[in-house]
């Protein structure tokens, strides 16, 4: 290996100037073509409603005064909160305690649970929603089979109360060993010497995840906390696959991504679903920033 | 030393977990060896009277001129084209941000970093409607272009390179007498691969596992992915009689053979993406 002299430093500098750029332009050129350009397509157009008389006309701000009294739009936002609040927590605990557990080196087959509980992960959340679909249904759902076979009935995942919990078990299947997997290279990051500070105190391994290994993976729960938020306020494949499935219970209005859709491509009102996508965007960066400045105001308490 | 001792009730405990992720796709392989008949009349976690897996795969693959086949393919086009040119754009653009200095640096990076928590269905919308304006929509174009651009991507490069290359070797090859693109492809990237196997993985199951985008984007069954292509004949099947009553086999048939290539992936390509994981998971 070569060694430097302090002579380069100062030189780099000048020499590598705008090399920089060549670097990050073509990155640039794509996030402004194909992620700043639509935003501000959307934004644009969310300023324009059409109407039966004079076609599409300049209407300021009358897409938003319209969605913030959309009770629908209300609605489907206050589902996927609900959902959020229901089903990350459950999520996240699975996912830290399957972490902790691999991690502390007391489960056998360690190796095997690691990847067997991560491949849900590599299945496309179609596929993932028809496969729970079939096994909620009541045709030949193994859940329905076995309440057949035994003569009670056994309850419908399907129903209206049990939806949003069916929604959020499948969420949970896809994505619980994606966020283990983040916990869990976040766990093998820690030093050995503070486990052994640990054992010299005599802590056994419960208090150790509980005071060393938890305090931790902080900032890795924090990004797992952060995908989740995005991921359940734009919920859609879940339910728009479901709905086949029950109709009466999941409407064109039940999340607010299933409610952009249907705005767009079912009653054409372009101008007021690209309004909404802005909206969803703007609701879903608001809270996540919120749940940051909260999280990280706790962690320096 | 604690690592010996091990807790069978844990184990245990771990175990019946195991068995909740897995026993979904255990019923989808015992479902693809079932002829529809089977799949309503026998109890789904266990095999139908008839073993139908191979009549079911050639069922699949041949229905209506082979369209099955194609949209795997189109999946398989749209997935590595959009995931190696998001990965080497994230690559790139994260090595210049985090070894360069040049004016407008660090309002360019707060500028994509910002944008990490904008969801991609939020952009969806805007971008058909952007897309229809010049005649992008119902080309593969319209599923490949949106997907090239990933601001998680270029955060996990961007930490990545930033602890990965040592500046005392840039140094050394800039002494030599090195170019900078030389130096980033004879001396850096190697350093880099790790954190680019990782953004190629993730890019590559999003835009393989993406529904959203393609279901807007897409009314031509010709371009469809295996994703749009499962679902439009899942809503065919529900009706389930006449001459859709034998779909539904193909249907989970379709469904089980979809997985396997993301699955494989992820076993054979194991220890990148777990070293790579560890310096986007850590680093906030």
């Amino acid at each position: 290996m070569t060694t430097t002299t302090a002579v380069a430093a100062p030189r780099r500098r000048s020499r590598t100037g705008n090399s920089g750029y060549l670097f990050i332009v073509p990155f640039l050129v794509f996030f402004l073509l194909f992620f700043l350009l639509p935003l501000a397509y959307a934004g644009y157009l969310s300023l324009f409603k059409d109407q039966l008389v004079g076609g599409t006309v300049f209407a300021g701000l009358d897409n938003y005064t319209r969605a913030l009294g959309d009770e629908q739009l209300l609605g489907g936002v206050l589902r996927v909160a609900l959902f959020f609040l229901l089903q990350v927590p459950v999520m996240l605990l699975i996912s830290l305690v399957a972490a902790l557990a691999i991690d502390s080196g007391l489960v056998r087959f360690a190796r095997v649970l690691r990847l067997g509980i991560f491949i849900p992960y590599a299945v496309p959340s179609v596929v993932a929603t028809l496969m729970w679909g079939y096994l909620y249904g009541p045709d030949f759902g193994p859940l329905a089979q076995l309440g057949d076979r035994l003569g009670f009935s056994a309850p419908n995942p399907l129903s209206d109360t049990l939806m949003l919990p069916a929604l959020g078990n499948i969420v949970t299947w896809e994505f619980a060993g994606y966020n283990m997997i983040i916990l869990y290279a976040a766990l093998r990051t820690v030093p050995v010497e503070r486990y052994e500070a640990a054992a010299v105190d005599g802590a056994g391994p419960w208090r150790t995840a509980w005071y060393i290994k938890i305090p931790a993976v902080r900032p890795a729960l924090l990004l797992c906390l952060m995908f989740s938020i995005i991921g359940s306020f734009q919920l859609f494949a879940e339910p728009n696959l479901i709905q086949r499935l029950a109709p009466n219970v999941i409407n064109s209005a039940y999340t607010p991504n299933v409610y952009a859709y249907s705005l767009a491509f079912t009653s054409q009102e372009v101008n007021y679903a690209a309004a909404v996508s802005f909206l969803l965007g703007l609701v879903i960066v608001a809270v996540s920033y919120v749940v940051l400045f909260l999280t990280s105001r706790g962690a320096r308490r | 030393m604690t690592r010996n001792r091990r807790s069978n009730l844990l184990t245990v405990g771990m175990l019946a977990l195991l068995v909740y992720f897995l026993f979904p796709l255990f019923w989808l392989t015992v479902a693809a060896t079932k002829t529809t008949g089977d799949l309503f009349s026998t109890f789904g976690l266990w095999f139908g009277h008839d073993f139908a897996l191979f009549t079911n795969i050639r069922e699949t693959f041949t229905r209506e001129d082979g369209q099955y086949a194609r949209w795997m393919l189109n999946t398989l086009g749209y997935a590595v084209v959009s995931s190696a040119g998001a990965a080497s754009l994230a690559t790139f653009a994260g090595y210049g941000f985090a070894r360069y200095t040049f004016r407008g640096r660090s309002a360019l990076l707060g500028l994509v970093l910002g944008t990490i928590m904008v969801p991609t269905t939020a952009l969806a919308i805007p971008t058909y409607l952007l897309f229809a304006k010049v005649s992008l929509v119902n080309t593969p174009w319209a599923i490949i272009l949106p997907s090239l651009v990933s601001p998680f991507g270029l955060f996990l490069m961007w930490v990545y390179a930033r602890d990965a290359v040592s500046d005392s070797v840039l140094e050394a090859a800039r002494i030599d007498g090195a170019g900078e693109l030389a130096i980033f492809f004879r001396v850096t990237l190697r350093s880099l691969t790790p954190g680019f196997v990782t953004v190629l993985l993730f890019t590559l199951v999003a835009t393989w596992n993406n529904y959203f985008l393609p279901l807007i984007m897409l009314n031509d069954p010709r371009y469809y992915p295996v994703t749009v292509g499962l679902s439009s004949w899942s809503a065919q099947a529900v009706g389930g009689s006449g001459a859709n009553a034998d779909l539904l086999a193909c249907v989970v048939t379709g469904s089980l053979l979809s997985v396997l290539p993301l699955v494989a992936a992820f076993l054979l390509l194991q220890r990148y993406w777990q070293s790579g994981l560890s310096a986007g998971a850590v680093k906030e």
